[in-house]
């Protein structure tokens, strides 16, 4: 039972090399060239999973990307399990293993099943409409709902494969390798143009090159064998790049395209070890020429969906390319001329056809002649009114069609049949077209979109431009590609080309049964089982828009993007609505054109490259002695060191306490740091800051507060003047890249007289922080011969000084409220400076610490941190940092706005201090403050910013910021949590040593 | 993603760049000579035109300079590129 399927040894098939792959289990026997489509037909298996919401059993319908039913789990239980996968496009390889979906406990009973019995009690909008009430159940209908959503199973593991980004330029990519595209790539790299071909098949030429009918001939030869000659010439054409199994997923603005090249997923498992899986090609080219090709489309009749109803072309393909039959017993259902070429593919092959229902009533092309010659029976004006065969088709019955389409009359024609050939004509595949932002026109006489307004320097060529025959091709394709490539002549200008016309058309977009709409199942949507029905309950109920109806009855919301089925909805709609499908447009065509995988997605992004950290010079030492890191923006800093099994707050209550006691040390090499030079620099500064900067000296440094044009503070930090036009700044850690940015805007934009450079020299140096009142010990144990006396070196001071033969910068500046120093080196000594303080502060205990205990300890001084204590709607004001704005200096940013009546009202949110009635309870950062607990609505005051347990206090110390907050000193206010409400006092937000006696002590 | 043409630079992927808003709104001179109002509408008001609009441009992973752009938002078509200072055309 195995090969007696295969009707002929094809080409393109090699019989002598047989594949076993296993399909639910069970082992299999193909050839190499078999997809996992036409290997499962050869084996005589129709019936591959089930659909989406009744669990209707479902076959392979089409032989392509556009398969809706069809869809396997791969390689499930092993860490390179895909979902959703379309066994159409799947080549086999020894030891495949596929699966279908949807089902349990397998394909063949599926209790899922019962949904198709009671579909009546499930129609468009039924969880919508059904789960709404009452509304706190939603919680516990969702998980029920969640169980049975979704079709694969995605891996568990990590993805063992390699995944690839590739940037490439071009004069002409051209995308799809049939017909036109062959010739069009060709004229395009022979006329010197650096030109890429790219197919999502294995092999070039589309349909044409299994397309061996008399009816068809080019050069006086049938057009397979002459687009065979032409593949051959193609091979040895310089500029031309042909990549196969490379499906284009999208096409955005500027001609950019995006494609995933399949590399390894044809090969045996061993050999895709190692090897790049799937490859992101970022195309950009200069003209881009679309051979897309045209999509076959179905009829919507009553239970279109049985295993072994297939598109036509689909059962000449495997016919024709894979020599594999579909069924012994065939009948077509067509409603124009391609059905025909099938019927005679077949019978040709010696297989039988029973019969062809053609809904038109005459046709008389020669292709319909032959097939009448063959005398082969054709019911004229019939349509097909239901189908029977649970598991797999077995019968079909037809009834003639009334003249308006609208129903049916006379007696049923019953056929028994295995297969079920269908056609509605093509669509024209535009997806790509439209992606790119692509006007459509909609052809009234063959019922389709076609390219319209071109937004960028692209074609579109062949059946995607809505030219169907050969000829049509050809000819339109000469004419086209000399104009849009600007050339002289093409290799096919003169050629003769014979092929079929077709005269007789007759499109029906919802074909009528003997029993009522309500009885019937007309899938448009095969994957989501959206029916015909279902659409016309979406209109009834008054929707309209038809990307509302798509919502509502997921019409092409699948895998899939309902690239069979979506003109048929439009159809329906139009049909129903009593509107023109030109008016109604289409549904927005979204990349990806097939579904692309993560790893495609990431390519080499993945782990440690995901999201690239930067990490300070004395990055090796924290690890070393066992530090936790935090994240701030890029950076990886130290956050605590716990010493054996400490916990973050034992350690950093430790750290705060030796800080303070005897000495301790941070990296504070994060901060942005910019270097500016001019002689413009001072009234730069003066421009930028809100306070006054001209009179600072050299050598000196100064806390500076930046705003915004909206008078809300943007960063703070200390610049240092080493020079009469040379200052360095430093920024917060997280906002260095942005302050250089709007400093580099106003230079450039707004004062482009000023004479002031800037750089950014974060990255040159390392910087480490000493502070306590041992700090000038240690210092002076390094620095020997520095006078650190309050005469020569006083806080907000600066030093150039050597250690050993390391230059550095000192910097006396204290962002604890103890008496520090910054020591910073050339970047690459960071290190060493770092290990020799640490030598030098042993007999003092000094004691690393990292950004939590500089958090609390700065806490306690009532130091802000920007961005934690203030969110882009505080001002200096609100901050009760009146001291830093300059009254006198007529303009800096920002200052205007201080003045608007808005951050001048006293009702603002203020920073302010609170301390707990209770010492012991530390607030929660976040909670939320007011003066009444028992008011409906509860008027919220504002939130808590930053809170901490003080070891230096021994009590809880709060930063937080309240409405009128400024004149709430010593007011009660409350803390509502979930299990409790907490009492707190406003309180100065400088908690410690608030005479700043410790900086010189 | 579209080319952008850095007057600097030369072409160079969008990725590069930064966009800054609409072009040629000078910062006041003298700004406690404005009413909130018209301080308010330097700060805030933003015309956001569908079609061609003046923007500016920051080459921030490049050369680091500003420019001005002309383009149509609708379908993100680059008119002009033009320097920092540089008279906007008139058409």
């Amino acid at each position: 039972m195995s090969t007696n399927l295969r009707v002929k040894s094809s080409e393109f098939i090699d019989e002598t090399i047989r594949i076993s792959f296993k399909f639910n289990g069970k082992t299999y026997q193909g050839f190499k060239g078999d997809t996992l489509a036409s290997a499962l037909l050869a084996n005589n298996i129709h019936l591959v999973g089930r659909s989406f919401k009744y669990h209707r059993p479902r076959g392979i319908m089409t032989a392509g990307s556009e398969e809706p039913n069809a869809i396997v789990q791969l390689n499930d239980k092993t860490n390179r399990t895909e979902p959703n996968v379309r066994a159409t496009e799947v080549e086999i390889y020894e030891g495949l293993e596929a699966s279908s979906q949807n089902c349990w406990p397998n394909v063949n009973f599926d209790i899922g099943g019962i949904n198709n019995a009671i579909s009546a009690f499930l129609p468009a909008g039924f969880y919508y409409k059904t789960f709404m009430w009452p509304a706190s159940f939603w919680e516990k209908y969702e998980y029920f709902i969640r169980q049975s959503a979704g079709l694969g199973k995605s891996p568990s593991d990590n993805d063992p494969d390699i995944y690839d980004h590739r940037n490439i330029h071009c004069d002409v990519l051209v995308v799809g390798a049939g017909i036109s595209g062959i010739l069009a790539a060709k004229n395009a790299a022979k006329n010197n143009l650096k030109t890429l071909l790219v197919d999502e098949k294995n092999e070039l030429g589309g349909a044409t090159i299994y397309q061996n009918s008399e009816f068809n001939k080019i050069d006086n030869q049938s057009s397979s064998n002459w687009i065979k000659k032409e593949i051959q010439e193609l091979k040895n054409i310089k500029n031309l790049e042909i990549k196969t199994r490379t499906s284009v997923a999208a096409f955005h603005g500027y001609n950019y395209l995006l494609a995933r090249e399949n590399l390894t997923d044809h090969l045996e498992k061993k050999n895709k070890q190692g090897k790049i899986r799937q490859r992101l090609l970022k195309i950009r080219a200069k003209k881009v020429i679309l051979a897309t090709g045209a999509l076959e489309r179905p009829l919507i009749f009553n239970n279109n969906d049985r295993p072994g109803i297939m598109l036509s072309s689909a059962v000449k393909k495997y016919a024709d390319f894979y020599g594999v039959i579909s069924g012994k017993k065939n009948v077509f259902f067509t409603n124009n001329d391609s059905a025909y070429e099938s019927v005679l593919c077949l019978h040709n092959k010696g297989i039988k056809v029973e019969a062809i229902i053609d809904i038109r009533e005459n046709s008389d092309s020669k292709i319909v002649k032959a097939v009448k010659d063959a005398g082969i029976t054709i019911h004229w004006s019939h349509t097909i009114v239901d189908t029977k065969g649970y598991k797999k088709l077995s019968s079909i019955s037809a009834m003639k069609l009334s003249n308006d389409g609208l129903s049916v009359t006379g007696k049923n024609i019953n056929i028994s049949c295995d297969c079920l050939g269908v056609t509605g004509g093509w669509t024209p595949a535009v997806h790509l077209f439209t992606q790119s932002g692509g006007k459509l026109v909609f052809d009234e006489n063959n019922k389709v979109f076609l390219p319209n307004e071109y937004p960028s320097e692209q074609l579109s060529v062949g059946s995607c431009n809505g030219d169907f025959k050969i000829k049509e091709i050809i000819n339109n394709l000469s004419i086209n590609l000399k104009q849009f490539l600007k050339i002289k002549k093409t290799d096919f200008d003169d050629i003769t080309v014979e092929s079929e016309e077709e005269n007789s058309k007759r499109n029906i977009w919802l074909l009528p049964s003997d029993k009522p709409i309500g009885k019937t199942k007309p899938f448009v949507d095969y994957q989501n089982d959206a029916t015909a029905k279902d659409i016309k309950l979406a209109l009834r109920e008054g929707f309209r828009s038809i990307e509302h109806v798509k919502r509502y009855t997921t019409t092409g919301m699948g895998t899939d993007q309902g690239k069979l089925g979506n003109m048929h909805a439009l159809g329906i709609i139009a049909d129903t609505a009593g509107v023109k499908m030109g008016e109604l447009g289409t549904t927005t065509f979204r990349p990806p054109y097939t579904p692309l995988t993560f790893g495609t997605i990431v390519g080499r992004n993945v782990g440690e490259y995901f999201d690239i950290f930067r990490r300070t010079p004395m990055n090796d030492w924290h690890i070393e002695n066992k530090a936790k890191f935090e994240n701030v923006g890029q950076w990886k800093r130290a956050w605590y060191y716990p010493i054996n099994d400490e916990n973050m707050h034992k350690a950093v209550q430790r750290e705060s306490l030796a800080a303070r006691e005897s000495a301790g040390i941070l990296d504070a090499s994060t901060l942005g740091k910019i270097d500016i030079q001019g002689s413009d620099a001072s009234e730069f500064l003066n421009r930028v800051y809100t306070n006054a900067w001209s009179k600072l000296g050299i050598g000196k440094c100064r806390y500076g507060l930046m705003l915004n044009e909206d008078g809300m503070v943007y960063d703070d930090g200390v610049t240092t003047r080493l020079g009469e036009n040379h200052y360095i700044m430093t920024t917060t850690t997280g906002g260095a890249a942005n302050v250089l940015g709007k400093l580099e805007d106003y230079l450039q934009t707004e004062w482009p007289e000023l004479d002031v450079y800037l750089t950014s020299v974060t990255d040159h140096y390392a910087t480490a922080s000493i502070c306590g009142p041992n700090s000038k010990k240690i210092l002076n144990k390094i620095i020997p011969d520095l006078d650190l006396s309050e005469e020569n070196f006083p806080h907000m001071s600066f030093k150039n000084a050597q250690i050993g033969n390391i230059k550095c910068r000192l910097m006396r500046i204290s962002f604890t409220g103890e008496h520090s120093y910054e020591i910073n080196v050339q970047a690459n000594y960071g290190k060493a400076i770092w290990e020799k303080c640490m030598e030098a502060g042993k007999e003092f205990n000094i004691t690393p610490y990292g950004t939590e205990t500089m958090h609390l300890l700065r806490a306690e001084k009532g130091f802000i941190i920007v961005g934690q204590d203030t969110d882009g709607t505080m001002t200096p004001i609100d901050l009760q940092m009146n001291w830093i704005v300059s009254k006198k200096k007529y303009d800096f940013i920002g200052k205007r706005s201080l003045y608007r009546s808005d951050t001048m009202k006293e009702e603002r949110k203020q920073l302010v201090g609170l301390l707990t009635d209770d010492p012991n309870i530390v607030l929660e950062e976040g909670a939320q403050i007011v003066s009444e607990l028992n008011q409906s609505p509860v008027n919220m005051l504002g939130h808590v910013t930053s809170s901490y347990y003080s070891p230096n206090l021994k009590k809880s110390i709060a930063l937080a910021v309240v409405r009128s907050g400024k004149n709430m000193m010593g007011k009660k206010l409350f803390i509502p949590m979930v299990d409790k409400n907490i009492n707190v006092t406003v309180a100065n937000p400088i908690f410690f040593d608030t005479e700043n006696k410790r900086l010189n002590a | 993603m579209f080319i952008i043409n850095c007057p600097y630079c030369g072409e160079r992927d969008q990725q590069e760049f930064k966009a800054g808003g609409e072009a040629h709104i000078e910062r006041p001179k003298q700004p406690t000579e404005l009413s909130d109002d018209e301080w308010a509408g330097y700060l805030f008001m933003r015309k956001n035109i569908k079609g061609v609009q003046f923007e500016r441009w920051n080459h921030a992973h490049g050369c680091r300079k500003w420019f001005n752009m002309v383009r149509d938002t609708s379908n993100d078509e680059i008119k002009l590129i033009y320097k920092m200072g540089e008279k906007p055309p008139s058409e």
